[in-house]
């Protein structure tokens, strides 16, 4: 069922990790995924593993919820693999015709593989335990320094929390438009390419025009409630620093000071 | 004939915020019956009107339509949607077409039918929900008013002249006159005979007066089943479901409480402006 999609899903807790900073939680994912690029032996890709999987145990996310996330970019992953396999170029194993698998090929398919996995996974617990609103309060706090060079951080981050906020009403509107029209015989499993995006004409049209309403209907709703931007706002919850934040923030130093270690040893 | 065995549904099944939304549903419901389906909101009429066109599997439990088990997955759905005419809450979101002609004869179109037919459904279909089809047949739907979306929207509906037709509160969100309108529709489409209807409505009213037998559901479960006057007799328990009488049955549960003698259950205005007469009479 279309609603069960995932991707950038809050999953409610009360661990350590949901009640961290969002500036440090997003921070440190950041870090994580440059530290991901920076490894370059299996060693390093272990250490980065058990970092995670610590995270994991520690924030209490049922690990089918995580593989669910996984499962919409498979195929992406599939199809990295497959080109990295054919395409590099080195020490032949395996030939047919024009197709041939190299050691290298292998080595950086399996690296690509690991990487992007432990990537996807550790983005996706950034947002499994970060409130939408927690997330969007800590970048705009992220993004307020480059307010002096004119950069919109409050706007910026007032449209994510919409289009988060939003992502949930839009598939349950979606998921009613699709019933409706099978309902009235639709079909949009069989026949060839063409035939399947014509199917779609009956989705997208009623889900733009909704898409819209709700749009105007919130600008309306914010309007009657004064909302103005770029004025000077203040907040019912402030984002403050603890010694939790601090200790996780030392423990995430100790991993990357670990990752770049075994980059220059080994 | 529609019959339902032990039908349960659970949305996100698994998931944190799982959901049992219809638990161990049975009933039957002969063809030919104007069936009325009351329930609090969130109660699951939705849920279950769905199942029955195939829309939502269940996770356990059959339905059969005149012995078409659509339940199996063997079955092919395109007969279901045949059969099962689906008229969902708010049914003017799903209109998409440049013109009404034409949003009407997506579903005929989508059963294959042959162009001529097709055009014949989509004219008497216009013409049943009460729209002039010649003037508004090469209309944008979107610059119709609301209620005549919605008539447009039914009218897709009936084009595809399903035997049985299932209304998730077709009146909801319109002014009494646009209300009135579409419910003396579905009436005249149930005179015209041959159909099944079931009509899911927070209305009443409405309920007590056109539907033969009401199923009533409360947190997911089929709390009664009778006709309106078996359930409508059972004003405490309905209440206690965050139910409401109709206003006439209300009334004259009120004047008997007060004393009044009053002894049949009414379900219509008419009904108890007779017994209260007569019951003026008597004390005279
Ligand atoms: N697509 C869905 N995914 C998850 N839960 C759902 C979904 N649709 C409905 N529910 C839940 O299932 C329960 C029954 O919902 P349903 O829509 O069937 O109620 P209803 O009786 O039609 O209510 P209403 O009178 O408000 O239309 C509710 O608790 C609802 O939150
Ligand atoms: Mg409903």
């Amino acid at each position: 069922m279309i609603r069960d999609i995932t991707l950038g899903q809050y999953y409610p807790g009360n661990s350590w990790i949901h009640k961290l900073d969002p500036r440090i939680k997003i921070i440190a994912t950041l870090l994580y995924i440059v530290a991901l690029f920076v490894v370059r032996e299996f060693t390093g890709f272990i250490v980065a593993f058990v970092a995670l999987e610590a995270v994991i145990i520690i924030s209490g996310v049922p690990r089918k919820f995580i593989w669910k996330g996984l499962k919409p970019v498979i195929l992406i992953i599939a199809f990295t693999l497959i080109i990295n396999i054919f395409m590099i170029k080195g020490e032949v194993l395996w030939q047919l015709g024009f197709l041939q698998i190299t050691r290298e090929g292998l080595r950086t398919a399996a690296f690509m593989g690991i990487r992007l996995v432990l990537l996807i996974i550790g983005s996706s617990l950034l947002t499994l335990t970060t409130r939408p609103i927690g997330l969007t309060d800590g970048i705009e706090a992220l993004l307020s320094p480059f307010r002096k060079i004119g950069l919109p951080a409050h706007e910026l981050a007032m449209m994510m929390t919409i289009a988060l906020r939003f992502i949930p009403t839009l598939l349950e509107e979606t998921d009613k438009i699709i019933k409706a029209q099978q309902a009235r015989g639709a079909d949009f499993e069989s026949g060839n390419i063409i035939r399947r995006a014509k199917a779609l004409v009956p989705i997208l049209v009623p889900l733009f025009i909704s898409a819209f309403r709700i749009a105007q209907d919130l600008a309306m709703a914010m309007e009657a409630r004064c909302y103005g931007g770029n004025v000077k706002r203040t907040r019912m919850n402030e984002i403050k620093m603890g010694s939790r934040d601090l200790a996780a923030s030392l423990l995430f130093a100790a991993f990357l000071a670990m990752i770049i270690l075994q980059r220059v040893l080994l | 004939m529609i019959e339902v065995k032990k039908l349960t549904h659970v949305y996100s099944e698994g998931l944190p915020h799982q959901q049992v939304a219809v638990e161990d549903i049975s009933f039957t419901i002969e063809t030919g019956e104007f069936v009325g389906i009351i329930g609090h909101t969130g109660s699951g009429k939705s849920t279950l009107l769905q199942h029955l066109n195939g829309l939502l599997k269940p996770k356990s439990g059959s339905i059969v339509i005149d012995g078409l088990d659509i339940t199996n997955s063997k079955t092919a759905m395109i007969d279901v949607r045949k059969k099962v005419g689906l008229v969902f809450q708010y049914p003017e979101y799903q209109l998409f077409e440049e013109t009404v002609a034409k949003d009407v004869a997506f579903g005929p179109q989508n059963l294959g039918l042959p162009q001529e037919e097709i055009d014949e459904r989509v004219r008497s279909s216009i013409m049943a929900v009460g729209l002039n089809y010649d003037s508004i047949k090469n209309i944008s739907p979107f610059e119709l008013s609301g209620g005549q979306k919605r008539r447009v929207a039914i009218a897709g509906v009936i084009a595809m002249n399903p035997d049985i037709l299932i209304l998730d509160e077709p009146t909801a969100g319109l002014n009494p006159k646009a209300h009135e309108d579409i419910l003396n529709l579905i009436r005249g489409i149930y005179k015209k005979g041959g159909k099944t209807v079931i009509l899911v409505s927070h209305n009443m009213n409405d309920i007590a007066r056109i539907c033969d037998s009401v199923l009533v559901m409360d947190k997911g479960r089929l709390a009664m089943k009778g006709t309106p006057k078996q359930v409508f007799s059972r004003g405490e328990e309905l209440k206690d479901m965050g139910l409401a009488l109709p206003e006439a049955t209300e009334i004259t549960s009120r004047l008997r409480a007060a004393g009044m003698e009053i002894n049949k259950i009414c379900l219509t205005i008419e009904e108890a402006a007779a017994a209260i007469a007569e019951a003026k009479k008597m004390t005279t």
